[in-house]
């Protein structure tokens, strides 16, 4: 090929990705825009300090109430009980798969946990009515078991994929020289794991947690489908919540278009967006900290 | 009954490849012994045998007897964090921990529930002439030293636990001229209190470093005694070639 020509095409590829690259920053200043634009509408009629402080969701009322706390407060527990159940969990399976596991097993047992990730969240929360449910409500005596642990339970599931194979990428992408450093020392298998190989991997499963909780925090199905969905103040586990995401989607629907309920809903995406944001941020903030005990 | 370190017609497999055969050698103590040959002669594999390195290996099988101290390291029931307590190993490519400087000693010694004071700590650094570089820094990551540097720092990690055998695979191989120097003269120094088993590929560092020399060539012993009549009076044909850069 003439080199003019060559030149050309590396020209045409650099300004082509470049452009994939900057419409991806377009369309998420676009949609954070948008929510803005219509958010902006919402808080020319409430306070913002009376949206962010009230205790109570109830904009259908005679004299509607527009305080996202009970919505954060439902949003933060469910993602917290999920968190709480797939960490160790979902370490726990990738440490076993990445170190202890036989290779047959782990031929098994990696495509098998990433099919779980394959299940429509429509289903889950199915398995949470038919299921979770009825035996949450058996176990503890309540009328129902939609509650904000039905949902914890439930997106544990979900997020337990991708915590799972993240982790165990990063566990099992450590040097075999650290493991064979601590063992020359006298430790055995656990200690090297405990004490070396988990927190040399640290970066890598921070981000696979963040990953599966930004899931948690974003699932909208599932909850809707398991947790009752009460605008209540929640008071433990065992209250119906309703998430942020499924007060969106519930919502929307019924909604009339442009008035004070509909920019509100708005108004609460916005707080989810700052939720995952702050989340991701937090993730990103823990992986540069172990980041610098690694060889540049 | 002898505290050396010895072999007894220890055999070793990878699945169906016979890497070592019949080895029978000894290790006098508080000396230094190079393993040299060429590529794939098995130096290596025998000695991660001394500290049961080939335990992660799944194919791997072991026959025969490493005796440390009258004792077979391979014996059923024995302590193998113990045999690795004793015998301390220094690799290829320094492998500090992705922890602070001190950490990285404090490691094995908590392992084996020594005390690990900050005392204890600067004696192992100042053993291997890193304490003066490093006291103001130990709680920076240890990555951020230089490769030399690192290498003493993970020989500092193994002297910390006093063990009798320290064992080194090609210790230099990816440092300067400079560090090798360094790491050559803190062998000399180690040595009064240690026995050293070396592996390397440069037919000078053997002659600087080592006491008593073995030359391997595909699995098997050929040749050994002290360094100065392996390299001037080879008794093997294939021992003069290899000691004259005619292969390897």
């Amino acid at each position: 090929m003439k080199y003019k020509n060559r030149i050309l095409i590396d020209r045409v590829a650099q300004h082509t990705f470049k452009l994939t690259g900057y419409l991806v920053l377009a369309l998420l200043g676009g949609i954070f825009g948008m929510l803005l634009y219509n958010a902006i509408s919402f808080f020319l009629e409430v306070k913002p300090l009376d949206f962010l402080t009230g205790r109570e969701w109830n904009p259908t009322a005679a004299t509607p109430t527009y305080g996202i706390l009970p919505l954060i407060v439902s949003t933060t527990i469910v993602a917290f009980g999920a968190m709480v159940i797939a960490i160790p969990l979902g370490i726990g399976t990738a440490a076993y798969i990445s170190e202890y596991a036989s290779p047959k097993v782990k031929n098994i047992l990696k495509p098998l946990i990433e099919m779980l990730a394959a299940i429509p969240s429509v289903v889950i929360g199915f398995l949470g009515i038919v299921l979770v449910g009825p035996k949450i409500a058996e176990l503890t005596d309540l009328p129902n078991g939609l509650n904000a642990l039905n949902g914890s339970l439930l997106l544990a599931i979900m997020a337990l994929p991708t915590i799972i194979t993240i982790s165990e990428d990063a566990i099992h992408a450590i040097p075999k020289t650290y493991r064979e450093g601590s063992y020359a020392l006298g430790a055995n298998k656990w200690e090297t794991l405990i004490k070396i190989t988990i927190p040399a991997a640290a970066p890598g499963i921070i981000a696979a947690v963040m990953l599966g909780l930004g899931r948690a925090i974003g699932e909208t199905m599932t909850v809707l489908m398991a947790t009752g969905n009460a605008a209540l103040f929640p008071q433990d586990f065992f209250d119906s919540v309703k998430t942020i995401t499924a007060t969106i989607a519930i919502e929307m629907g019924e909604v009339p278009y442009q008035t004070t309920h509909y920019f509100a809903l708005f108004a609460i995406a916005i707080v989810l967006f700052f939720m995952t944001l702050i989340a991701n941020l937090v993730g990103e903030y823990f992986i540069n900290r172990f980041r610098k005990y690694h060889a540049a | 009954m002898t505290n050396n370190l010895y072999t007894k017609d220890l055999n070793i497999w990878f699945g169906s490849k016979h890497v070592l055969k019949g080895i029978d050698i000894e290790f006098p103590e508080k000396k230094v012994t190079a393993l040299i040959g060429p590529s794939g002669c098995g130096k290596s594999t025998l000695l991660r045998s001394f500290n049961r390195m080939h335990d992660l290996v799944p194919d791997a099988r072991i026959e025969g007897m490493v005796s440390i101290d009258g004792q077979n390291i391979y014996q059923k029931g024995i302590s193998v964090t113990d045999i690795r307590k004793r015998i301390g190993m220094v690799f290829q490519k320094a492998n500090p921990f992705p922890k602070s400087i001190q950490e990285n000693i404090a490691y094995g010694l908590k392992l084996n529930n020594l005390d690990a004071s900050p005392a204890v700590i600067q004696k192992a650094l100042e053993e291997v002439y890193l304490w003066d570089e490093v006291k103001d820094d130990l709680k920076k990551p240890a990555t951020r030293l230089s490769g030399g540097q690192q290498q003493r720092l993970c020989i500092a990690r193994a002297v910390a636990l006093r063990p009798d055998v320290i064992l080194m695979d090609e210790p230099c191989s990816a440092l300067d001229p400079i560090s090798t120097l360094k790491i050559e003269e803190l062998i000399h120094q180690l040595k009064d209190q240690y026995t050293i088993v070396i592996v390397t590929h440069n037919m000078q560092q053997a002659q600087r470093v080592a006491d008593k020399t073995i030359f391997m060539y595909l699995g098997e012993v050929k040749e050994e005694g002290a360094t100065i009549d392996i390299f001037n009076n080879p008794q093997h044909e294939i021992t003069k070639n290899y000691i004259n850069g005619h292969f390897g």
